[in-house]
């Protein structure tokens, strides 16, 4: 009896490692889904017709494409709608990374990724003059708001500068969270609080969360505090939040996201045909119009306006490249 | 107040209809924390009866090197296999990031120091004359370290639970060579994560709950199997 549990225990975790070897066979049957030139040539009986048979052969090379972007993009769940479309449509397995956009440019950087999705056109264009980022595409804007609690007790209500709102906080010393994590959006707040000529550093009432905007938005939520969010974001998790927008409008504060590929020339393992055809189809007409309709249904208004085949100047932006 | 009352309730609905594909999520902690309890088994009992019988230089401090990884913390392991796992690391070439994979070796890692320093402390605990006896009846090798672990079940089953209880609670290192890929990678602590991020704190008390019964139910398992032998 007391054999018996011990065996049938064993026998269990046993079987759940057979599990996991059985998972992993899956990845390995995806790939011999997509026979390859190889497989197709040996079925030829001769060399002749091979030539024929082999062009409308699917790719070879790495299924996987690995996706550097923000948080703002999955917060939203834009990119839950997008990418199962682009599996589908291109057989590639997209693995989606979110992080803020200083780390997935710097996953960009180091050829960790195989394309970007970011929002930080001064640091892009870093990357692009490193030529690692290349053909770097806008592809949808929205914009940052200022958040707030609604007793706005910095009086920020009614600015319609971005700086000006900064300097009322500053002054009164209200509650302020900022990302801190060198995302695109922390990226926008620190230039902003430079503009404005002020540093709120090592201010009691300053704090950074280094999370993501979603995480961010829920501990300014608790803190009352005043917070600079992408407006897709904060509709995303509105419901969620008692923040109001205390200042939007403010043609500093567009939000443009773009698409590059990581150079494939440069790192052995970067998958460039997946970088590219993933870039592609971000603003592919397809996606396009998802992007324009995304969210109207669940927030009554989009968030996100796609903008391929735009340039900096169209969006009334002062573009860093030129 | 409310949010507790509703997000519980809408816990329950969420376990019973399955939404937000949290029975995928928690089968697939599972199959990654199993196997690297299992694998760690196979590694912290060997590493465990070495340590506990072979007298050599420098035991003492292997020991207490095992003893300190026995509260290894998740992220560090975590920072350590991303970056020999990352594409511009030394085994990027393998492709494991952001893979399942990925995820068993950094909970091994996590989890073997653990079932090592539980098996030594148990091994140790036995009454050495056991040894003894057994080389005196011929017993080969693997007979005896058999019949040594076989005596020391119980603190082994001990050492199953903390390991696994370990490795299925652990986020940091899971979120850093996993990625959360939805279907993929994600998991129970990963999504509870990524559901509170998004506002979404209903699902997350439904991962959560289902964690903390998922371990309850491991360890009333393994704690039951120790019952009934001790009878």
């Amino acid at each position: 009896m007391k054999k018996i549990r011990f065996g049938m225990l064993v026998t269990a975790l046993l079987l759940s490692f057979g599990l996991i070897a059985c998972s992993s066979d899956n990845g390995t049957e995806k790939e011999t889904v997509q026979p390859t030139s190889a497989a197709t040539t040996q079925s030829t009986p001769s060399g002749t017709a091979a030539p024929a048979t082999s062009t409308p052969v699917e790719r070879s090379g790495p299924k996987d494409v690995i996706v550097a972007t923000t948080t703002s993009t999955q917060d939203t769940g834009l990119l839950d709608v997008l990418v199962p479309l682009f599996e589908e449509e291109s057989g590639y397995n997209v693995k989606v990374i979110a992080v803020g956009t200083g780390q997935a440019l710097a996953m960009g950087g180091r050829g960790d990724a195989d394309v970007m999705l970011v929002h930080a056109p001064a640091s892009e264009k870093k990357v692009v003059d490193e030529g690692v980022g290349i053909d770097r595409r806008l592809v949808m804007h929205n914009d940052f708001v200022l958040l707030g609690p609604s007793s706005d007790p910095a009086g920020v209500q009614g600015t319609t500068v971005a700086t000006d709102a900064l300097a009322k906080i500053y002054e009164k010393g209200a509650a302020f969270v900022s990302r801190g994590d060198d995302s695109g959006t922390d990226k926008l707040e620190k230039a902003l609080w430079k503009k404005a000529n002020l540093d709120p550093n090592g201010q009691s009432w300053y704090e950074e969360s280094g999370q993501g905007m979603g995480a961010t938005l829920q501990i300014a939520n608790q803190r009352d505090a005043y917070i600079m969010s992408d407006r897709g974001t904060y509709l995303a998790t509105k419901e969620n939040l008692s923040l109001t927008i205390v200042l939007e409008g403010d043609p500093g504060l567009l939000n443009a996201y773009s698409v590059m590929q990581v150079n494939p020339d440069k790192f052995d393992l970067v998958n460039g045909p997946g970088g590219k055809a993933f870039a592609d189809f971000m603003v592919s007409d397809k996606a396009q119009s998802i992007i324009k309709d995304f969210g109207v249904d669940k927030y009554g208004q989009a968030l996100f306006t796609p903008d391929a085949g735009k340039t900096y100047e169209q969006l009334g932006l002062a573009t860093p490249f030129g | 107040m409310d949010l507790i009352w509703d997000g519980l309730r809408e816990a329950i609905h969420i376990i019973r209809t399955g939404d937000y594909s949290v029975w995928s999520i928690t089968l697939r902690s599972l199959l990654v924390s199993g196997s690297a309890v299992l694998i760690s088994l196979v590694l912290g009992v060997l590493a465990g009866a070495v340590l506990a019988f072979k007298d050599f230089r420098g035991r003492g401090i292997l020991l207490s090197l095992v003893n300190t990884g026995m509260g290894l913390p998740p992220v560090a392991v975590g920072l350590l296999v991303a970056i020999l796992l990352w594409r511009s690391g030394p085994l990027g070439h393998l492709r494991l990031i952001y893979t399942p994979t990925a995820m068993v070796a950094a909970q091994t890692i996590i989890a073997t120091p653990i079932v090592t320093g539980f098996t030594a402390a148990a091994l140790r605990h036995l009454d050495p004359r056991l040894r003894t006896q057994l080389y005196a009846l011929g017993a080969s090798r693997p007979q005896m370290l058999w019949v040594v672990l076989w005596e020391a079940k119980l603190p082994l089953l001990a050492a199953v639970m903390a390991g696994f209880g370990g490795a299925i609670s652990e986020v940091g290192a899971s979120m850093m060579v996993g990625g959360n890929l939805a279907g993929e990678t994600r998991v129970l602590t990963t999504s509870v994560i990524l559901e509170v991020s998004r506002g979404e704190f209903a699902p997350a008390i439904a991962l959560s709950i289902i964690l903390l019964v998922l371990i309850f139910i491991v360890n009333a398992i393994l704690t039951t199997v120790q019952q009934q032998e001790r009878m």
